[in-house]
C-alpha cells in the first residue's frame, strides 16, 4: 500500500502577535519543512479548516497570519496560547526563487509573501493595501514601497502604479516579479510584465476542501490550484480565460469574481 | 488491447474516473480523459445547489482514506448552463445523479439526458448524506428509482450504483436489474468514522464518513463477485484500485470497467495510464490477448 499521510497534527500555540487592527500572527515550535509560497490547512476542531499561507518559518518553529474576516477567522483570534489546532500540510507547488525580483503584496497576500522575502536576497517590496489599518508587515523589510488605496499610509494609490515607475527606471533591473493579493490586482500585474517582456508568478486563491487535488473545488480552467499551483507562472496564467474574471463557490458554481 | 465495451459504449481502456473525485468542471474531466481514463463520471448532482459539509471534509491516517464532502454541487440547473453540452469531449462521460425524493432522480435524469451523456449513473448510497439511507438498503425502493431514472432518461444506459453498508447487496443487484437498470456501479464508500484522540473529536466534520482507497478494496472484490454471481448486467467495478494488478483483480470477480477514485489522491491525475500500462504488462506476462479471457474467472 502507498504510504502517504495527510491528517491534522495538534499543534500548541506558542505565541500569539498582533500585527495590526486585523491580523494576528500564530506561532508554532515545531519544524515545518516547507518552500516559500506552499500553504497549511489548519483546522479548529468542531469549527472548520482553512488553507494558511506560512508567514514565517524556522529551523524549529513556524506560524501562520490571519485577517480576521469571518466565522473561521474571527475563532482564531479568540485562541490563547497554549490552545491546540490541527494542522497538516505543506501543499502546493512553492516559487521558484530567481535573482533581481520585484515582490508585490495586496492586503493579507503579503503573508504568502513573507517566506519568499526572507528567501531572496533583499529583493524590492511593494506592499498595498486598502488603508493602514489593513496594511501587513509594513515594518518588517527594509528595501520596501507602501501604499493605500486612501492615503492613510505610505503613498496614496496602487501598487500597479509603483511598479510602472519601477519598470521605467532604468537604473533598476526586474527580471522577476512575484505577487499575491486580490486577482484583480494580480492579473493587472501579469499584463503588465507581459507588456515589459518580464517573467512574473501569482499566488491564486480559491475555495479549498482537501489541499491535495481530489475535491476538484479549487479549479480554476483545467488547472487544479492546491496540487499544480498556487503558483503559477506567466505562460500558465496567460493560457487560463478565468484568471482575474470568474470564481467558483464551495458548491462549484461559477460566478464572476 | 484494453479496449472494452460497456452497454454499447467503445472505451479506449477500461478504467473510470469514479465520482466525486475532480470531477466538477468540464475542463477538469477533459484533462482526466487526456491524462489516460476511458470514461469519465461527474460529481454526483441534484436539483438544487448544495454547499456540502463544513471542513475537514476528508483525511488519509495511513490505514484508510475517509471522506464526508456531503454532495456538494451546483445544482443541475447550473450545471447544464455551465457544461452545455457532454457529447463533445474526447471521451464518453458518465453523469452522476442524486435526489431526496424519487421524482427529483427522474427531474434531474431528464434534465441531463439532454447534454447528451454517454450514460447516467444513480448514485443511491452516499453514506454522508441524511436522505442516502433509504433507497440503497430496500430492494423495492432500489427498483422505483431505477424505474424513474430509466423512464426519463430516453435511450441513455442507467447504472445504478450500490452500497457496501447492507447485507442483502444481491437482493438490490437483482432488484435494480429487474428494474431496467443497463448496469450496476459496485461500490460506494463503505461508512467509518475516526476520533483525533488529542482535538477529542471527530475528525470529519459530519463525524462520519465514507472508507475509499485500498482499505475498501477486499470488501469490493466480494460486493463485485456477489454482484456478478446474481446478475448478467454489466459492472462497474469501483473501490479500491491503486495499481494495474488491483484492476486486474476486479476484472477476475467479474467487473466490465474499472471505477478510480483515491488512485488519485495515492498515485497522481495520471494514474490512469499508470494502472493501463501495468495491466497490460501484467497481461503480456501472463499472455492474455484480451480482458474476456479472464472476466468472471474466478466463478468458472
Ligand atoms: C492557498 C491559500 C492561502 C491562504 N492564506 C491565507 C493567509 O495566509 N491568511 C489569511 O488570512 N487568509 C488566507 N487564505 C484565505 C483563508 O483560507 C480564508 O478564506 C479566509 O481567512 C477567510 O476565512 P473565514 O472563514 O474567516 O471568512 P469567510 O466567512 O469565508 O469570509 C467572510 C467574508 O469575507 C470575504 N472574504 C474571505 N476571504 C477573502 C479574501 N481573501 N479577500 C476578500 N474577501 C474575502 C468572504 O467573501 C465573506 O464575505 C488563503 C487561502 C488560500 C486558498
Ligand atoms: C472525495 C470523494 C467524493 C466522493 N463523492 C461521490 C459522489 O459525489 N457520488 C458518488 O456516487 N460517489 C462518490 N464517492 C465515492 C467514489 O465514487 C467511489 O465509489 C469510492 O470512493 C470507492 O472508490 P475508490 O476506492 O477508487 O475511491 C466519493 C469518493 C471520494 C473519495
Ligand atoms: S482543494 Fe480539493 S482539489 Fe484542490
Amino acid at each position: 500500500m502507498p504510504c502517504k499521510k495527510d491528517i491534522p497534527k495538534m499543534l500548541e500555540i506558542s505565541e500569539i502577535i498582533r500585527e495590526s487592527e486585523y491580523h494576528k500572527t500564530l506561532f508554532f515550535k515545531h519544524s515545518l519543512d516547507c518552500k516559500p509560497g506552499q500553504f497549511i490547512m489548519v483546522w479548529i476542531p468542531g469549527i472548520d479548516e482553512k488553507p494558511m499561507a506560512v508567514s514565517y518559518l524556522k529551523k524549529d518553529e513556524f506560524a501562520f497570519t490571519f485577517h480576521s474576516i469571518g466565522k473561521f477567522t474571527h475563532t482564531l483570534a479568540k485562541l490563547k496560547k497554549g490552545d491546540g489546532v490541527g494542522i497538516r500540510g505543506p501543499y502546493g507547488n512553492g516559487f521558484s526563487i530567481k535573482k533581481n525580483a520585484c515582490v508585490i503584496g495586496g492586503g493579507v497576500g503579503m503573508t504568502c509573501m513573507s517566506t519568499l522575502i526572507d528567501a531572496l536576497k533583499n529583493p524590492m517590496v511593494i506592499n498595498g493595501a486598502r488603508n493602514k489599518d489593513s496594511l501587513l508587515f509594513h515594518k518588517r523589510y527594509k528595501n520596501m514601497i507602501t501604499t493605500t488605496d486612501d492615503g492613510s499610509y505610505g503613498r496614496k494609490g496602487f501598487t500597479t502604479e509603483v511598479l510602472n515607475e519601477q519598470l521605467k527606471n532604468e537604473k533598476i533591473k526586474i527580471d522577476i516579479v512575484y505577487t499575491c493579493g486580490p486577482e484583480i490586482m494580480m492579473k493587472k500585474i501579469v499584463d503588465i510584465c507581459r507588456k515589459h517582456k518580464i517573467e512574473c508568478e501569482a499566488a491564486l486563491e480559491r475555495y479549498m476542501s482537501c489541499g491535495f487535488g481530489v475535491c476538484g473545488k479549487c479549479m480554476i480552467n483545467d488547472k487544479i490550484i492546491c496540487i499544480d499551483g498556487p503558483i503559477f507562472n506567466s505562460k500558465q496564467l496567460n493560457e487560463m480565460p478565468e484568471f482575474g474574471k470568474f470564481t467558483r463557490l464551495k458548491s462549484g458554481k461559477k460566478v464572476s469574481l | 488491447m484494453l479496449t472494452t465495451t460497456l452497454c454499447g459504449i467503445k472505451l479506449r481502456n477500461p478504467t473510470v474516473l469514479a465520482s466525486g473525485v475532480l470531477g466538477v468542471t468540464k475542463e477538469c474531466f477533459d484533462r482526466i480523459g487526456r491524462e489516460g481514463a476511458g470514461a469519465v463520471t461527474l460529481k454526483s448532482l441534484c436539483h438544487e445547489e448544495r454547499p456540502g459539509h463544513v471542513n475537514p471534509t476528508m483525511f488519509n491516517d495511513g490505514t484508510a482514506f475517509l471522506n464526508a464532502v456531503g454532495l456538494s454541487g451546483q445544482g443541475i440547473d447550473n450545471a447544464v448552463k455551465d457544461f452545455k453540452r457532454l457529447d463533445d469531449l474526447s471521451i464518453p462521460v458518465i453523469a452522476s445523479i442524486f435526489g431526496y425524493k424519487i421524482e427529483h432522480f427522474g427531474q434531474v435524469a431528464k434534465k441531463i439526458s439532454k447534454l447528451k451523456p454517454a450514460m447516467i449513473e444513480a448514485n443511491i448510497s452516499c453514506p454522508n448524506i441524511e436522505y442516502g439511507t433509504p433507497y440503497f438498503a430496500d430492494p423495492e425502493l432500489a427498483a422505483k428509482v431505477t424505474r424513474e431514472v430509466k423512464k426519463n432518461s430516453g435511450k441513455i444506459p442507467v447504472s445504478i450504483k450500490l452500497s457496501p453498508n447492507v447485507h442483502n447487496i444481491k437482493d438490490i443487484a437483482k432488484a435494480v436489474e429487474k428494474a431496467g437498470a443497463d448496469a450496476i456501479t459496485a461500490i460506494n464508500a463503505a461508512s467509518g468514522m475516526k476520533i483525533d484522540i488529542d482535538a477529542r473529536k471527530p475528525i470529519l466534520a459530519n463525524k462520519i464518513g465514507g472508507i475509499s482507497g485500498p482499505a475498501l478494496k477486499h470488501i469490493t472484490i466480494r460486493c463485485v463477485y456477489d454482484v456478478y454471481e446474481t446478475v448478467k448486467i454489466p459492472i462497474i467495478g469501483t473501490g479500491g484500485v491503486t495499481y494495474g494488478k488491483d484492476a486486474i483483480e476486479m476484472i477476475m470477480a467479474g467487473a466490465t470497467t474499472i471505477g478510480i477514485g483515491a488512485g488519485i489522491y495515492y498515485r497522481g491525475t495520471d494514474v490512469f495510464k499508470k494502472i493501463c500500462n501495468e495491466m497490460e504488462a501484467w497481461m503480456k506476462n501472463n499472455k492474455v490477448k484480451s480482458l474476456d479471457e479472464i472476466r468472471g474467472i474466478v466463478h468458472k
